[in-house]
C-alpha cells in the first residue's frame, strides 16, 4: 500500500516516539511522556502499543500480535492486518519466528531470544495511580521512591484476605529504583520479565512509554513472611496437557461443565504438533 | 549553499530510518554492542555513523549543539536542510550534542533531566577514532548479562554520570559507520 507512509505514522512522530523509547531505554522502568497521537482505532485498543510497534518496526520484520495469548482474536487480527497492510511486513502466528511481538496482557510461554522486541499495550502505566490520582503526586513519589503506599496497600490486601489478592498489573521494582505496572499481564507472567529480548511499553491514552532492557533485574513487590507467588489453576491444559502454561478457565454449558486450555494459542497448538508428529514417527 | 549540502540524507527515509532506529535501540538496550549503520554521508569531520544518528533522532523539535570542529557553515547547512534542526551555542538547550570527547568536555553544562523528568537531557554523539568490540572499560548493568567491554574515552567522567541516576547524560560513539551507546544507569569498572 503506498497511500500511507511505510507503517502508517509520519516520520516526525515516529522521530518522536523513537527518542521517548531511547529515553525509556537508558531508564528502565521510567515512564516518559510522550505526544500520543490518535490512531485508527479506539483508546483502550493498542493504540500506544500500535506507535511503539510503528515506530520500531523494520521492512525486513516478521510481526505477531497476541490478545490475552491468542493470535486470533479481533484486536489481535486487527492490529497484525494493519501492519500488514501500511509496512508490509511479513506476519506470524508462531513465536519462535516473530521478531516484533505486540501484546496484550500476556508473554508467550516460550523463552523470548535476544533478536526480539515485545511490546506491550499498556491501560494505565502509572502503579500509584489507584492510591493517589493526581499526576503531579505520583510524579513526585517516583522522584522521591517514595513507594510506602504501595507496600501498604499490599499489606492491606493481606489483612484483608490473608495473602496478596492482586493477580494481574502485579507491582514490580526496577534495578531497585522506580516501581513500574508491567500492564495487566498476570503475575504467573512476572518472573519472565527478566528476559532475554528488549520490552516496550506502550499507553497511548495515558501518553507514556516506558521500557526494560533485556537482563533488566525486575523484582515482583512482596514481604519477607508473605514471598511473591506467580500462581496458576491447578489444572493441565485440556487440548495439550501442558501443566506449565498459564489457563484460561473456559465455560462449557449450563450445569457448571468448564475446561482449562492454555492462554497462549501457539503454544499449545506447537505442543499438539509436537505430539502428533511423535506418534507419527512411532506408527512408522 | 554549496551543492554538496543537498547530498547525503536518507535515499529512502521511513525504511532507511527505521532500519538506523532499530541500531540505535539495539546498541543502547545493550551497552558494549556495536552496530554498522549506513544510509548518510555527510560532510566531514560529521562521520557516517553519527550522521545516521542524526537523521534518525534529530528534527525541528531537538535543539542540537555542535562541539569545536563540528561548528562548521557545511555541517550546519546540512543538519539544516535534512533534518531542520535548530543549531544551538548554549550547551543547557541541547537535546543532541555532537563532537569529539576534548570538544564536548566539561560535560557540566549539558542538561541531565529533573528528579521528576529525567528523562529532559542531552544525548551526547561523541566521535572517536576506532571503536572495537570486546575492548576497554568493563562495563554492567541493565541490558549486560554479566559483564561487557566498550572502549571509552575517559572512565571517571561516566562514573560522575552513573552516579546522577537517574539523572544524567546518555551517550553514543561513534567511529566511521560503527555505533555503540552508553546509557546513565550502565556502571563503569574501569579497563
Amino acid at each position: 500500500m503506498t497511500d500511507y507512509n511505510f507503517a502508517y505514522l509520519d516520520e516526525q512522530t515516529k522521530r518522536m516516539i523513537r527518542r521517548a523509547i531511547l529515553k525509556g531505554m537508558a531508564i528502565p522502568g521510567y515512564q516518559v511522556p510522550f505526544a500520543s497521537r490518535e490512531m485508527p482505532m479506539p483508546y483502550g485498543w493498542g493504540t500506544g502499543g500500535v506507535q511503539v510497534s510503528a515506530a520500531v518496526l523494520t521492512p525486513e520484520d516478521c510481526f505477531k500480535v497476541i490478545d490475552q495469548g491468542a493470535d486470533d482474536t479481533t484486536n489481535a487480527v486487527s492490529i497484525r492486518r494493519f501492519f500488514e497492510k501500511t509496512a508490509g511486513v511479513a506476519v506470524t502466528e508462531r513465536t519462535a519466528e516473530a521478531s516484533v511481538i505486540q501484546t496484550r496482557h500476556r508473554i508467550p510461554e516460550e523463552a523470548l531470544r535476544e533478536d526480539q522486541i515485545i511490546v506491550y499495550q499498556v491501560p494505565i502505566p502509572e502503579p500509584l495511580r489507584f492510591l493517589e490520582p493526581r499526576e503531579t503526586e505520583t510524579r513526585k513519589m517516583h522522584s522521591l521512591e517514595e513507594y510506602g503506599l504501595m507496600h501498604v496497600k499490599l499489606y492491606e490486601d493481606i489483612a484483608q484476605h490473608g495473602n496478596i489478592a492482586t493477580a494481574y498489573a502485579y507491582p514490580v521494582k526496577v534495578e531497585g529504583r522506580y516501581v513500574m505496572d508491567p500492564s495487566p499481564i498476570p503475575k504467573f507472567d512476572n518472573p519472565k520479565l527478566e528476559m532475554d529480548a528488549i520490552q516496550l511499553f506502550g499507553a497511548g491514552r495515558e501518553q507514556r512509554i516506558y521500557a526494560l532492557p533485556p537482563h533488566t533485574k525486575v523484582v515482583s513487590l512482596d514481604f519477607e513472611d508473605h514471598p511473591f507467588d506467580p500462581s496458576k489453576a491447578d489444572h493441565p491444559c485440556a487440548i495439550c496437557g501442558a501443566e506449565d502454561s498459564y489457563l484460561d478457565e473456559v465455560i462449557t454449558d449450563d450445569a457448571g461443565g468448564r475446561m482449562f486450555v492454555c492462554s497462549d494459542t501457539d503454544y499449545c497448538r506447537g505442543r499438539v504438533e509436537a505430539a502428533a508428529g511423535a506418534k507419527a514417527e512411532d506408527a512408522a | 549553499m554549496s551543492a554538496d549540502t543537498l547530498q547525503g540524507g536518507f535515499a529512502d527515509a521511513p525504511r532507511e530510518a527505521a532500519r538506523a532506529f532499530r541500531a540505535c535501540l539495539d546498541v543502547m538496550a545493550r551497552p558494549g554492542t556495536i552496530a554498522e549503520v549506513s544510509g548518510a554521508v555527510p560532510p566531514a569531520p560529521l562521520s557516517i555513523g553519527a550522521g545516521v544518528i542524526l537523521l534518525t533522532l534529530c528534527d525541528p523539535d531537538t535543539p542540537v549543539y555542535l562541539a569545536g570542529r563540528m561548528d562548521s557553515p557545511e555541517i550546519r547547512q546540512w543538519i539544516s536542510f535534512h533534518a531542520g534542526a535548530p543549531i544551538t551555542e548554549t550547551r543547557a538547550e541541547a537535546s543532541f550534542a555532537f563532537g569529539t570527547w576534548e570538544a564536548l568536555l566539561p560535560l557540566a553544562e549539558f542538561p541531565i533531566g529533573s528528579a521528576e523528568y529525567p528523562d529532559r537531557s542531552t544525548t551526547l554523539v561523541v566521535a572517536l577514532d576506532r571503536l572495537e568490540p570486546d575492548m576497554g572499560a568493563r562495563i554492567s548493568g541493565p541490558g549486560i548479562r554479566d559483564v561487557a567491554r566498550l572502549p571509552l574515552p575517559d572512565t571517571e567522567a561516566f562514573q560522575d554520570n552513573h552516579l546522577l541516576y537517574p539523572q544524567g547524560l546518555d551517550f553514543f560513539f561513534t567511529a566511521g559507520a560503527r555505533i555503540a551507546a552508553l546509557p546513565r544507569s550502565t556502571k563503569v569498572e574501569g579497563v
